[in-house]
């Protein structure tokens, strides 16, 4: 099957039962999108665009009010299907303190195949193999509230890749984290999706992270409104900004001299591509 | 005259327990007054403790703080007013509000300081028009508001008290591109009319480098350096090795020299590497 993640006009809306009479705000407006197995893709939008909601319908955690969801197969609107789906599509959240639950690095990473059922033989075999493929397995007697937040992250990510899992949304996995442990959560998630096969869906307000995805995704006001390969979307600039958003500091440098005149390509999103390409022009 | 001076600043977590840890360790400090400080450092750098102690929340294990030339703790019935001084708005403010309307959370830190209801109400009008609040939005309750909004009452809260030192521990962490450009340039606003001391700490080495006159930088308890940006960012190597990082376009200049171009200057901003740039091509 080609298509692991998709949606299919999908709406969906927030009740606000507090409020006499209820209020209720639409978030997502129609949404139709198809993420293919082993794809990178990096979500974006500006705070309340519906990134985050989008995201949590793909394990289950919202149910659409209208449209279809379907993951990993699995149309996310049957109740029997919660189970399967969230086993295949692991979440990791913004706030490393918030998603740890156990009291040593290793305990916490078996904590859902216990909850599974898993034989405990496995789940020691899965433990170590998850932990050594993020990287901390020498941590792994460690109290987790005395690691790093970057290393927090990778016990957080350890601990959904032992329920071998397919697809993994990572919601603003690094917003809180130091430029190292950025550097560290980012490389993890490329080494997933190349060596595993995983299927990334990173949302994330730092550009620089977006532009190592296969393919962008820009939500706005509940609607995707680019979906394209990042040297594509970084190429509108104004577009970027009017959305919220930014660009790369190489693609905004870029864009400024080409508006000087200077005989630059558009496409410029990485360091490297910056630096071959202005020293062609300076040397 | 320095705004803030420290000797010999220490504080240990834990004294006589296996945990012991030392989180800061002998900083020497001196910020003169009207300075935009950046603070940068990895996680568990001691940033946060060492701005703790500024307005004397923690109390040093060891060592002196002075704040506008007073020590700290000398006179215990002098801190209230020393702390009126030094404004701090923690990360995350926005879990701080709990007032019922915009207009009485930001009352709130002025009322405590004793002034009339005219001036408290003047400090309101101003700090909401510079971080952007509407007049408007004053009757509304501070959860109903947006996100971005919100975290901009909380920090008006702190700016209306109008404290000689303002300290933002992250203020712009969890915002878009545009909520993070929006609020870092009112903070610069606020500074540039107040000609005030503030303290802006960040993850964000563009943020910093963008904003920051000067750059503090910790590192394992201990103060690294206190030094401009260019003579901060000069050190990219030594900084990726305590887990920080410098931006992206002084790491593009920085492989361009080592190319071999003349790059001549160090470059931390965009706007300058654009300048840069055309000098560059136009000598050519």
């Amino acid at each position: 099957m080609n298509s692991f993640l998709k949606a299919e006009n999908l709406k969906f809306s927030y009740i606000n039962n507090i409020e006499e009479p209820p209020v209720r705000t639409e978030v997502l407006k129609g949404v139709s999108l198809d993420i293919k197995k082993g794809e990178f893709v990096a979500l974006l939008g500006h705070n309340g665009s519906g990134k985050s909601t989008l995201a949590k319908c793909f394990n289950a955690i919202n149910i659409a009010d209208e449209g279809k969801v379907y993951s990993c197969g699995f149309d996310a609107s049957l109740e029997e299907n919660l189970l399967p789906i969230r086993q295949r599509v692991g979440m990791v959240f913004q706030n490393p303190d918030n998603q740890i639950v156990a009291t040593i690095v290793e305990e916490d990473v078996a904590f859902a195949l216990e909850n599974m059922g898993v034989e405990p033989s496995e789940i020691r075999r899965r433990v170590d193999e998850a932990l050594k493929t993020v990287g901390m397995y020498e941590y792994k007697d460690h109290a987790p509230h005395k690691l790093s937040g970057g290393q927090k992250q990778r016990v957080a990510i350890a601990g959904i890749l032992a329920m071998k899992p397919q697809v993994v949304l990572l919601d603003e996995p690094t917003a809180m984290l130091d430029p190292s442990g950025r550097a560290e959560v980012l490389k993890t998630i490329k080494m997933l999706k190349e060596e595993m096969g995983v299927t990334i869906v990173l949302i994330t307000h730092y550009m620089e992270e977006a532009a190592q995805a296969d393919r962008i995704v820009v939500i706005d006001s509940g609607n995707v409104v680019m979906d394209d390969v990042p040297k594509k979307v970084f190429a509108q600039v104004e577009r970027m900004k009017e959305l919220g958003l930014d660009v790369p500091q190489v693609t905004e440098l870029v864009h400024h001299l080409r508006q000087q005149g200077v005989d630059l390509p558009c496409d410029i999103i990485t360091e490297d591509e910056c630096v071959k390409a202005l020293y062609e022009l300076l040397k | 005259m320095a705004i803030i001076k420290t000797e010999n600043l220490t504080y240990v977590y834990g004294e006589g327990t296996p945990f012991r840890k030392v989180a800061v360790d002998s900083v020497n400090l001196e910020i003169e007054e009207g300075e935009f400080v950046g603070v940068i450092g990895h996680t568990g750098s001691g940033k946060s403790t060492l701005i703790q102690h500024l307005n004397g929340l923690l109390k040093p294990t060891d060592g002196k703080v002075f704040i506008d030339g007073e020590q700290l703790w000398e006179d215990k019935k002098r801190l209230r007013d020393i702390r009126f001084k030094v404004g701090l708005v923690f990360q995350y403010p926005e879990y701080q509000l709990f007032e019922e309307t915009v207009y009485k959370d930001i009352a709130f830190g002025p009322k405590n300081m004793g002034l009339s209801e005219d001036e408290i109400d003047r400090r309101i009008r101003e700090t909401a028009r510079m971080v952007g609040i509407r007049e408007e939005l004053f009757d509304k309750s501070p959860f109903e508001l947006s996100g971005g909004q919100k975290r901009r009452v909380a920090i008006a809260g702190v700016m209306a008290m109008e404290p000689k030192v303002l300290i933002l521990d992250e203020p712009a962490s969890g915002l878009d591109p545009k909520g993070r450009d929006k609020i870092l340039g009112q903070i610069r606003e606020y500074h540039k009319e107040k000609k005030n001391t503030v303290l802006l700490v960040s993850h964000s080495m563009e943020d910093v480098a963008k904003h920051a006159g000067r750059i503090l930088v910790m590192n394992k308890s201990k103060l690294y350096m206190y030094d401009t940006p260019v003579n901060v960012f000069a050190k990219a190597d030594e900084l990726s090795n305590m887990g920080l990082s410098v931006p992206q376009i002084t790491r593009v200049f920085k492989r361009l020299s080592a190319m071999g171009v003349n790059v001549g200057e160090e470059v931390y901003t965009v706007y300058f590497a654009k300048d840069l740039t055309m000098k560059l091509l136009s000598n050519k």
